[in-house]
């Protein structure tokens, strides 16, 4: 019974020893994201990395999404003769949830994942303590650019998984389900409001800045060699995707929830 | 005279959790001075000069720098006493994502500032201090071997003419010949630099080439300070048997399965 106890309560605490430790990590990594000295070379790179080599996986994300969106809707809307609703359900699903969530979770596969494993190698090969004896912060050197990328990139992919998603859906509607092109064009301006798009791109921003705190998190204390590597990497991209699901609730419920 | 130490540990104790790493450290380095710290394996020497780097904070004790106390120090004043150490890495430590010249140029770079086209002029020089041609600065570091990361690593530690430089086990796998090398490269550059040294290392030849004095860490404690020469007649059996390597002994190893 004793062990038991011992057992509950060792586990409660490491986790509030975990929290503790991630809000210490958000709070520096946060305060050396907006106070100079930057690193503009760094912010570049991490732009180009997360921006621009992530476009093909978004981009195929997003048309299929639109385009299966636009099929499922159409088959199922039939039944009650709805099917003029095809074009507006795909824009608001697209902005409003889709591109944001699957955005976000193809984006913590790639990005989160390779943040965690090259800071985690980076701890494991003393590469971050050499920073420190170089007289380099590893928060402003490694974290900042990095989580600064993360949050001002992401909003800007879904923007362009908006558009391609709503273009799979147009795709679909018009070669495939006999749509006029006009009027499916304009079904899709008609219900769309600019609180759609901006609620998806907020959700992109939170998105990003929690898939690179993640990542930087679990690479930055990430020990033991290669399983430790290994271990921080997983970590990072389940404990992103988790919270990507739970912000993506709390973010709807912000915006729509009365 | 009475000169203040350059680096100076008094009772320094270190535990994670309930295992006791430092248990008590007293030691002063000179200024210009190279100390050696030998010892076991997991005997506490990286967390030694992790603490004095301040990577790691001691429980209890001082440690000075030039007299000034760093323990719990800001971190405004811990970035100035930064400036005044150079450290090369048990493996190196690399920065693998950029070339050897703007590792060997970090320090300068990104530390005071520097523009790159002086700091790569400067790091092309330290490159040829340890022996490496120009041209060994446009590759990456996994493009070299290991006694040439070594010495790139050195290069880096010597770049921005620190005051005082910490080796962590310098000549671990290099063969005989390499470390050699590298124990001489260590010992001329600090003198021309006029670094003051602190090393740790198992290796008893390159402790008896770099060091003025060895200090031994044993559970903890440092169980005797003496000029390099008295090493072979320390008078100390846990040395004799370090030194001679051992098996039976004082020292036992603590197997554990």
């Amino acid at each position: 019974m004793i062990t038991l106890l011992a057992t509950i309560g060792r586990v409660f605490l490491g986790f509030l020893a975990h929290v503790g430790r991630l809000s210490a990590f958000t709070a520096m990594a946060v305060s050396h994201t907006i106070r100079p000295p930057f690193y503009p070379r760094l912010i570049l790179r991490e732009f180009i990395e997360i921006g621009y080599f992530s476009l093909p996986v978004v981009g195929l994300t997003a048309v299929f999404t639109g385009m299966v969106l636009a099929l499922q809707s159409y088959s199922g809307f039939s039944r009650f003769a709805a099917e003029g609703a095809v074009a507006t359900v795909v824009v608001l699903s697209v902005t409003r949830e889709l591109a944001p969530v699957l955005a976000g979770l193809m984006v913590a596969g790639r990005i989160g994942a390779s943040m965690a494993a090259e800071i985690g190698t980076m701890r494991v090969t003393e590469q971050i303590d050499a920073l420190t004896t170089l007289s380099t912060n590893p928060f402003k050197y490694l974290v900042a650019p990095r989580i600064l990328a993360g949050t001002l990139m992401l909003p800007f992919l879904v923007l362009i998984a908006d558009i391609i998603g709503v273009f799979g859906g147009y795709i679909v509607g018009v070669y495939k389900l006999g749509f006029n092109s006009a009027t499916y064009i304009a079904r899709t301006w008609e219900f769309l409001e600019p609180l759609d798009v901006i609620s998806g791109l907020t959700k992109a921003a939170v998105f990003g800045f929690l898939i690179t705190l993640m990542g930087c998190y679990n690479g930055y204390y990430s020990k033991g060699g290669a399983q430790g590597v290994g271990a921080a990497t997983t970590n990072a991209v389940v404990s992103a995707a988790i919270m990507i699901l739970v912000f993506n609730y709390l973010i709807t419920a912000m915006f729509f929830g009365k | 005279m009475t000169a203040v130490p350059k680096i100076e540990l008094k009772g320094v104790h270190k535990a994670f959790g309930p295992k006791v790493v430092l248990d008590g450290i007293d030691l002063s380095v000179a200024r210009g001075e190279s100390v050696v710290v030998i010892g076991g394996s997991g005997t506490g020497k990286s967390v030694m000069l992790k603490s004095i780097l301040g990577l790691l904070r001691p429980e209890s004790g001082s440690i000075r720098i030039d007299g000034e106390e760093v323990v719990g120090m800001g971190a405004k004043d811990r970035d100035r006493i930064m400036k005044k150490f150079g450290m090369l890495f048990q493996g190196g430590a690399l920065f693998d994502s950029l070339k050897v010249w703007e590792n060997v140029a970090f320090g300068l770079i990104q530390g005071q500032r520097m523009e790159r086209a002086k700091a790569r002029d400067i790091a092309i020089e330290k490159l040829a201090q340890v022996g490496l041609a120009a041209s060994t600065g446009d590759l990456f570091p996994s493009e070299l071997s290991g006694g040439m990361q070594k010495r790139v690593s050195l290069a880096r530690a010597i770049a921005t003419n620190p005051e005082i430089i910490f080796f962590d086990e310098p000549t671990t796998g290099l063969d005989p010949i390499m470390a050699d090398v590298i124990n001489d490269l260590i010992v001329k550059c600090c003198k021309e630099v006029g670094a003051t040294a602190l090393s740790i290392t198992h290796d008893m030849a390159s402790a008896r080439k770099i060091s003025d004095r060895i200090a031994m860490l044993y559970k903890g404690k440092l169980i005797w300070v003496g000029p390099a020469k008295d090493i072979d007649h320390s008078g100390n059996e846990y040395v004799d048997q370090f030194i001679h390597g051992r098996a039976v002994g004082p020292i036992t190893m603590e197997l554990r399965a």
